[in-house]
């Protein structure tokens, strides 16, 4: 990999041993009570202020890349697909930046393969999908591969910090 | 999911509100009582519509700097065995069957590891291989070397 594909947003950063045990307690399940931040900070010895506080500074740090409800799209009528293109190198950063574009690409990585480029889907409806694939064959010019789920054996993203 | 749920989806895929009484702050929006939004919300969970409320972490930022997508390609008769198995070990955090694009991609199985080191990420690549056997003809492991985008779902307000 060259130079330029390093993380050059994404650093390690260095967290104390607070913001450590905030951010696995903000992986578990978050109350739904009515000052929740308060609730979460009891466990660690901070007040619902200071979890405040931290938790702003981790998402502006982007060691954090969201707070709140993580929705399964499919359980509400929309769909997920991931999906990936071969980008001739040359041309990656300006196809990047067309892929990006849409709001219906959720998040999307650089991996080391010919197929090099990989993102994810996620539409309103199931229809949005064969929408947004044609969307980005239009503007890139490549075929879009497509991965769906046709069987999910499990899902549970959760990072020890 | 009916028109309130929706607006709640719409008024919470950016984030939850990070002032004291978060509920509260999405009822005044979306003119319904707090305990209508906690309940929503609860009762979104329950029906798996919400996986979880929570922090979705920075894999590079805590220093998980090798994330595989680990791709295999297992007989068919025995993928979804096979699947239970790799999903259950406790660094997969992400298990997927998904069709193959012959000849350009022969796998079928797909199985996320982070890990902060790439001798770490080798180690359970082998152990995978080691779960598969034979039932596996062919694999390969696909490195991310860049977040180009990662805002999560968005649908229009």
């Amino acid at each position: 990999m060259t130079a330029r594909a390093t993380e050059r947003n994404d650093a390690p950063v260095v967290l104390d041993a607070t913001d450590r045990a905030l951010v696995n307690a903000l992986q578990g399940g978050f109350p739904l009570c009515d000052e929740p931040y308060r609730a979460v900070g009891e466990g660690l010895g901070l007040s619902g202020d200071e979890v405040l506080e931290r938790l702003r500074r981790l998402l502006d740090r982007k060691v954090l890349t969201r707070f709140g409800p993580m929705y399964q799209i499919e359980r509400i009528g929309g769909a997920f697909v991931l999906a990936a293109l071969k980008v001739p190198e040359a041309d990656y950063e300006r196809i990047a930046g067309l892929v990006n574009a849409l709001p219906e690409v959720a998040h999307n990585y650089r991996r080391e393969h010919a197929l090099n480029m990989w993102f994810v889907l996620a539409t309103e409806t199931p229809q949005g999908i064969p929408a947004a694939i044609g969307k980005i064959e239009a503007a890139t010019g490549l075929p879009v591969f497509a991965f769906p789920k046709e069987r999910e054996y499990f899902v549970e993203m959760k990072l020890e910090a | 999911m009916d028109e309130i749920d929706r607006r709640l989806v719409v008024a919470t895929q950016g984030g939850l509100p990070l002032v004291p009484r978060p509920y509260h702050a999405l009822a005044d929006v979306l003119g319904i009582p707090a305990a209508e939004v906690r309940a929503r919300l609860a009762a979104m969970l329950d029906a798996g519509a919400i996986r979880r409320i929570g922090a979705v972490p920075n894999h590079y930022a805590l220093g998980y700097r090798f994330n595989g997508m680990t791709v295999w390609d297992v007989d068919d008769a025995r993928v979804d065995a096979m699947g239970e198995k790799i999903g259950a070990l406790p660094f997969v955090t992400h298990c997927y069957r998904r069709p193959r694009h012959l000849p350009d991609w022969p796998y079928n199985l797909f199985a996320m590891v982070h890990c902060k080191s790439r001798e770490d990420a080798d180690r359970l690549v082998e152990e995978i291989a080691a779960l598969l056997g034979p039932a596996c003809r062919a694999r390969d492991v696909l490195y991310s070397s860049r977040i180009l985008k990662k805002t999560g779902l968005r649908i229009a307000g």
